[in-house]
């Protein structure tokens, strides 16, 4: 197992109060997954994959990632998992402005402590699987958004992790570039890497071989809506287009 | 390391004008620094060359009574202090640091001395045949001593340039006679010092020590003497050191021979005794005086480096927060805290570093314009220099701490969510 939650709560104080985020969310992604969680906006789609990815903890419950208990883990080793086991992307796709995209694609091998001359070659090679090596020392800013999400795919990829996490990595672009996106997903899972997608679109979340819903900080499985007396302030939501 | 060196330079200059204006607190504050230490190490040089004159590393080493000189023509013969004998001439060469040894009686403000009906009152000599030598002393005209006027104790005498100046003008001094103590002696010579000796006077010590050579000098063979002094004077010691560095220690080592050896336990407990008349020490009191005024102003341009410094500090807190995304998504793929630090502080003393560098070079050209159009001696300090550099990047250390320490701390979801 992959990742294992069991009533996960998070809590974010407002003002002198609690709000949970996260309610009991039980999870279980195994080695080859490919799964899609939507949600309406503020449901806690984000503070999951924080918590799943390491760089927040939970209020309450248990979470193994890869079998491992990093719930009393000091920042330096949630540093090395995060370097490791996880790869990141992000809606707004967050390159280094400064640097070009070998350098963006590189720095995750830095912070691995890889030889510069082999990080070089390896965020080469990571950039010709995502079709751009003739992009290879463009700055982010001589670079289109799908290009762009491209160069953080790459990034994400190069320290080869089990799982990767994206943060409605398609929510940026329009459709001819997040369909071209969804391609490498799938080929990315096709060859192995482990994928957790969070994503407004129907049409994207169908891509994956599984889909979870979240609403209000419950997750449920079905298409159905969560359970009506669950959602504290009774509020209507509507499905999801 | 290297790496994030070379990121850093990067940094620095992708923003030019921001970085120079952060440096130039620095800058000023090192390119002063720099200036007046050049200012002080040019006058401490001068003062050194000027009171013990380029290249002659002498130390006379002479006979005190308490603290005063001892003068034979008011005290007479010292009781308990034995002449030295030529044997020892090696002895006292063997010790520690020195090059050459000469033995010489004297006379200051010496009177009977005629030529025809001019009387001269200055400084005479007895001397041996290394004293010339020890001392710098070149024969203009005529001869220096022969083994022979040592050994037949011939009258013969040589004057200094100055002794000339005074009975003779422009006249040829070589084969007059002059009178001594109502001997007549045959000027042989004419002697001038090679080395350009020009005390510079700043007491009235200095003034006294200069008169006395002002107004010229005789000299005699050492075996001339008794004819017209006594047999049984003691002599003073001029030493000729190894080096300039080694003239306190060859001063300090022949007057502990001379203490030791010719100097009787009554005579000592009279108050009697050798001491190395060091002008190196000398030297180190002036220069010291000196320095201690401009330290002052060191102090001045150090307050500078510290608003430097704290312009640093204000930047780098700037950039932290300008930066939180970046720091943010560096944690996200795995950069350990201790990278961000080391980033941050890199940056920092980078850019204090090339202020520190930027100010030495300013500073060297401040000094050399300021030597130049008011004409006061400077001289360029390798280790100020180096010291600056050093301390410049310490300055980016301590004061891009702060900075380096939040953007460490920086929580990777809050700076990603951030706008
Ligand atoms: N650091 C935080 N402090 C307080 N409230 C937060 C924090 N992060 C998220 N929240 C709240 O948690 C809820 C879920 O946020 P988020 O997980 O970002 O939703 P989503 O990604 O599904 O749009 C929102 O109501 C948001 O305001
Ligand atoms: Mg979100």
């Amino acid at each position: 197992m992959l990742v294992e939650m069991k009533d996960i709560c998070k809590d974010y104080p407002q003002g002198k109060e609690k709000v949970r985020v996260l309610k009991d969310v039980c999870l279980q992604v195994e080695e080859g997954d490919y799964l899609a969680i939507m949600g309406p906006s503020g449901s806690g789609k984000t503070t999951l994959m924080n918590l799943i990815g390491c760089l927040d903890v939970q209020s309450s419950g248990e979470y193994y990632l890869d079998g491992e208990d990093l719930r009393n883990a000091g920042s330096n080793r949630l540093a090395e998992v995060r370097n490791r086991l996880l790869g990141f992307v992000f809606q707004s796709f967050y390159l280094l402005p400064k640097l070009n995209a070998i350098d963006n694609v590189a720095l995750p091998l830095m912070y691995a402590g890889v030889p510069k001359k082999e990080r070089r070659q390896r965020a080469e090679e990571a950039l010709k699987t995502m079709g751009l090596e003739d992009r290879m020392t463009f700055r982010p800013n001589q670079l289109s958004g799908g290009q762009c999400q491209r160069v953080a795919i790459a990034r994400a990829i190069v320290g080869k992790p089990k799982l990767l996490l994206a943060d409605e990595p398609t929510g940026a672009l329009d459709s001819a570039s997040g369909s071209q996106i969804m391609d490498i997903f799938d080929r990315l899972n096709t060859d192995g890497t482990t994928i957790i997608m969070i994503t407004h679109e129907q049409a994207i979340a169908d891509r994956a071989k599984q889909i979870k819903y979240i609403r209000d900080g419950i997750l449920s499985s079905g298409r159905e809506e969560p359970p009506q007396a669950e959602t504290p302030d009774g509020e209507e939501g509507e499905a999801h287009a | 390391m290297f790496e994030s060196i070379s990121q850093a330079l990067h940094g620095v200059f992708s923003h030019k004008m921001r970085s120079f204006l952060t440096m130039l607190g620095i800058i000023i504050g090192i390119a002063s620094i720099i200036t007046i230490i050049s200012g002080i190490k040019g006058t401490n040089e001068q003062i050194k060359a000027n009171l013990i004159g380029a290249g002659n590393n002498v130390v006379t080493v002479q006979l005190y009574q308490n603290d005063m000189p001892y003068e034979m023509m008011y005290s007479g013969n010292p009781v308990g202090v034995k002449p030295l004998e030529a044997g020892q001439r090696e002895e006292l060469r063997k010790l520690d640091g020195v090059d050459n040894v000469t033995f010489y009686h004297s006379r200051s403000y010496a009177e009977q001395i005629y030529y025809q009906n001019t009387a001269f009152t200055g400084n005479v000599f007895g001397i041996d045949d290394s004293y010339f030598a020890v001392n710098d002393y070149q024969i203009k005209q005529g001869r220096g001593f022969t083994a022979e006027d040592q050994a037949q104790n011939r009258k013969v005498v040589i004057l200094d340039e100055r002794a000339v100046q005074t009975l003779f003008g422009s006249e040829n001094p070589v084969g007059k006679a002059v009178e001594i103590m109502q001997e007549p002696f045959v000027i042989v010579g004419v002697a001038a010092r090679s080395s350009n000796f020009e005390p510079v006077i700043n007491s009235v010590d200095d003034y006294y020590s200069y008169a006395q050579t002002d107004a010229g000098s005789f000299f005699l063979p050492d075996s001339a003497w008794p004819i017209v002094y006594r047999f049984d004077e003691p002599q003073n010691v001029a030493v000729r050191a190894n080096s300039t560095d080694d003239m306190t220690n060859a001063g300090k080592a022949v007057a502990d021979y001379m203490n030791e050896n010719q100097i009787a336990s009554q005579a000592s407990k009279d108050g009697m005794s050798y001491r190395s008349n060091d002008l190196l020490k000398r030297a180190q009191q002036l220069q010291e005086l000196s320095s201690s005024t401009n330290n002052q102003l060191i102090w001045i341009a150090a307050i500078s480096l510290l608003v430097g410094g704290i312009g640093v500090m204000n930047i780098m807190l700037v950039s932290v927060t300008e930066r939180t995304h970046e720091i943010g998504l560096r944690k996200a793929i795995g950069a350990k805290r201790r990278r961000i630090l080391t980033q941050f502080l890199t940056e920092a003393a980078v850019l204090t570093g090339i202020g520190g560098i930027l100010g030495v070079l300013a500073g060297i050209g401040m000094s050399k314009l300021i030597s130049k159009f008011m004409d006061t001696p400077s001289a360029i300090s390798i280790p100020a220099i180096a010291a600056a550099t050093v301390f410049s990047i310490l300055i980016g250390l301590v004061f891009g701490f702060v900075p380096a320490v939040k953007a460490s701390k920086l929580n990777p979801i809050e700076a990603l969510r951030r706008e």
